[in-house]
């Protein structure tokens, strides 16, 4: 129960060798040109990220493989950089899985063989400039014409929504009212290229410059009928159940974010020098040191118990609540960890910390998103707070 | 077509390498080993053939229990089979040595189905000799090319193999009929990274334990005692010294290309 499968490690030293070859020697140069290394993706297929948790016949590992693995991979992608780890995250939970779940065959096959292949990207499209944490705010509105769909509105931070290999944005819109007059939301494809879907520029972010993230606007953007993902008025419940596995794999983008911190800060502790002795003799560095140890032992234990979860889940023998009650305690933690352990790692660095040659700098900025995506902080406790019955 | 490829596990060269202060062999418990990088490039090229016509790769080692995992590694990329020679008398092994032993291997491989090709790395990364190819190659009666940066097989089993051979100032181009035995640079292709479904493919493939005993051959031949080279004395290497400066007195160009030629940098 305490370590993971030997197949896990196997895999995990295999992404780990690749991320320490095709990313590492690259990114501070992607990272300083916001470059989206479109070239990577494939690689990343070929080694079979993509397909952790998609059945054989759509290119997947099938039964062979498991949201655990999809786990390992994050975290050892994110370990070397956390951009390109949420580009697989997201790639994943946001691109394949809504498909995977809700798709018809026809749309599986149309979508899904590429997707996992690493030929193509996925984006999720949920949030709005005003409606994040209260997604139900949603205002992007779908009004059937004939056989077609026509939507207009707008999106907002959608990632892997703009590169040169997305192929389907999905996206949430209102399709109509319940006849207790709540709005009903449903989920939509949207193939890139369609006229009247224009996505924005790229924005300026703090962090994560490596990842592709978009606003999207539609304007009588017309696509036919058959690209409803799922039953119409459920997108919005689709959504959040998609939102669970997301949240076990951001918290996998935590733990490698934190064990980074640990490793490069326990490194610079040994070997910088100051007052003739180094830094790491004197308890004020050390005592942290070990905080950060202890934070990435729980931060990995919490995720890896959800993603257990999430698998026996998968084979019907743990409940949702219990899967969606250990991945918002998984998130909320790993996250706010990896927080700390970028202030711990920037503060043992100096000022090589605040300096971009130094890879801790670049998480420092990466880190603060962790706590936001997938479900904010406070979002995450009213989340855990229902869960134990409080009043919501 | 039948390929063999040999590959050694050495220890980690990112790692810090030393040796034993008892015998002066390689240290392989306090670090670190692996597949050696110059044989992933054996390995690539053994599959890229296969998988352009058909046959099966066998991997083969000779060393320490640990070794398994160069077998494992180069399963995990698509090999069909592995042999694994493990012998404690092998232990201290010079190149002739490791050379018979292999040798004989890879004779009892082809028992069951003749072997049309062996394919090795150009040097291990550890003992980086690189004499083990051409040894093997002569103990098998094989045409050895060595050092392919390029390689073409035409007619497939019966057929040759094609190879470039890159040296300072020329490319040669030489032909070799099957069966053969080709060693390959690092120039010759990119390897693969195993995919998810290699490592799990990797643990139903058959991997077969042979001792010295199996392959008929007698300890003493074998072993830091048979040895024809053995390691006298080593030292840590002196920590790297300033690099040199040049003052530029109007002729700092030509210095810099004196040195740079000098060097054989360009
Ligand atoms: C880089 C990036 C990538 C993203 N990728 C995607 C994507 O692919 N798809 C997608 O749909 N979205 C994506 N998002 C959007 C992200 O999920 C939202 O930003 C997030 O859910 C927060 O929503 P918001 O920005 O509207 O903040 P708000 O909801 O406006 O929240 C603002 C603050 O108020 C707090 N707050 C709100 N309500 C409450 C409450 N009831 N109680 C206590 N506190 C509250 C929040 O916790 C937060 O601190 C991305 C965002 C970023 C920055």
């Amino acid at each position: 129960m305490f370590e993971l499968s030997q197949d896990h490690e196997d895999f995990r030293a295999v992404v780990r060798d690749f991320a320490e070859n095709e990313v590492a020697p690259n990114i501070a140069k992607w990272d300083a040109a916001s470059y989206f290394p479109t070239d990577l993706v494939p690689k990343m297929g070929e080694l079979g990220l993509f397909g952790l948790v998609v059945p054989e016949e759509y290119g997947g590992a099938g039964e062979s493989g498991d949201f655990t693995s999809l786990c390992v991979a994050i975290e050892e992608l994110g370990r070397v950089d956390q951009s390109i780890g949420i580009t697989l995250s997201a790639g994943v939970g946001l691109g394949i899985n809504p498909i995977l779940t809700y798709g018809t065959e026809e749309q599986k096959q149309r979508f899904l063989p590429d997707l996992v292949a690493g030929r193509t990207l996925a984006g999720f499209g949920l949030t709005e400039p005003e409606a994040g944490s209260d997604a139900a705010a949603s205002r992007t509105r779908a009004v059937r014409d004939g056989d077609e769909w026509v939507i207009d509105g707008a999106k907002a931070f959608i990632t892997n929504s703009g590169t040169e290999i997305t192929s389907v944005v999905t996206v949430t819109a209102r399709t109509g009212t319940t006849a207790a007059g709540a709005p009903e939301i449903s989920a939509i494809m949207v193939p890139a290229g369609t006229p009247g879907f224009i996505v924005e520029p790229a924005y300026h972010k703090l962090g994560w410059h490596v990842s592709d993230t978009h606003g999207l606007t539609f304007e009588a953007c017309r696509v036919p009928i058959d690209n409803m993902l799922g039953e119409p008025g459920q997108g919005f419940k689709q959504f959040l159940k998609t939102l669970d596995d997301g949240r076990i794999a951001i918290s996998a983008l935590a733990v490698g974010c934190a064990q980074a911190c640990l490793e490069l800060a326990t490194d610079y502790a040994k070997t910088r020098i100051a007052f003739g002795r180094p830094i790491g003799v004197n308890q004020g560095v050390s005592f942290q040191l070990a905080d950060l140890a202890v934070m990435v032992e729980g931060a990995r234990l919490l995720t890896y118990k959800a993603a257990w979860l999430k698998d026996e889940l998968h084979a019907g023998r743990r409940s949702v609540a219990e899967v969606k009650h250990a991945a918002s305690i998984a998130k909320l933690y790993s996250t706010e960890a990896a927080v700390s352990a970028t202030r711990i790692a920037t503060q043992v660095f100096g000022g090589n910390g605040f300096m971009e040659e130094y890879p801790v700098a670049r998480f420092y900025r990466d880190a603060k998103i962790l706590e936001i995506g997938e479900g904010t902080s406070e979002v995450q406790r009213m989340l855990i707070a229902r869960g134990l019955g409080l009043p919501a | 077509m039948n390929i063999v490829v040999c590959v050694k596990y050495v220890p980690d060269a990112q790692a810090e390498r030393t040796f034993n202060a008892s015998d002066n062999t390689t240290d392989r418990d306090n670090v670190d080993g692996l597949l050696s990088e110059l044989d992933e490039y054996a390995v690539e090229e053994a599959l890229k053939i296969v998988e352009a016509g058909e046959g099966e790769v066998t991997v083969l080692t000779v060393g320490p229990a640990q070794a398994a995992d160069a077998i494992k590694k180069a399963l995990q990329m698509g090999a069909h089979k592995g042999v694994h020679v493990d012998d404690d008398a092998i232990h201290g092994s010079d190149a002739v040595a490791t050379s018979l032993v292999l040798a004989e291997a890879i004779k009892k491989i082809g028992n069951e189905a003749p072997v049309d090709l062996v394919v090795t790395g150009m040097a291990s990364t550890d003992g980086t000799m690189g004499v083990v190819p051409t040894m093997l190659a002569e103990r098998l009666g094989l045409p050895a090319v060595t050092f392919a940066s390029e390689l073409t097989i035409d007619g497939g089993a019966g057929g040759t193999a094609t190879i470039h051979r890159d040296g300072d100032a020329s490319t040669q181009t030489i032909t070799a009929t099957l069966p053969a035995l080709v060693s390959v640079t690092d120039q010759i292709n990119e390897p693969r990274y195993p995919s998810f479904k290699g490592i799990m493919a990797a643990k139903k493939k058959p991997v077969e334990k042979w001792a010295l005993a199996d392959l008929g051959i007698d300890p003493s031949q074998v072993g830091l005692d048979a040895a024809w080279t053995k390691v006298e004395a080593f030292a840590a290497r002196p920590p790297r010294s300033q690099g040199e400066i040049v003052p530029d007195e109007g002729d700092g160009g030509r210095k810099l290309a004196a040195f740079l030629t000098e060097h054989k940098f360009v």
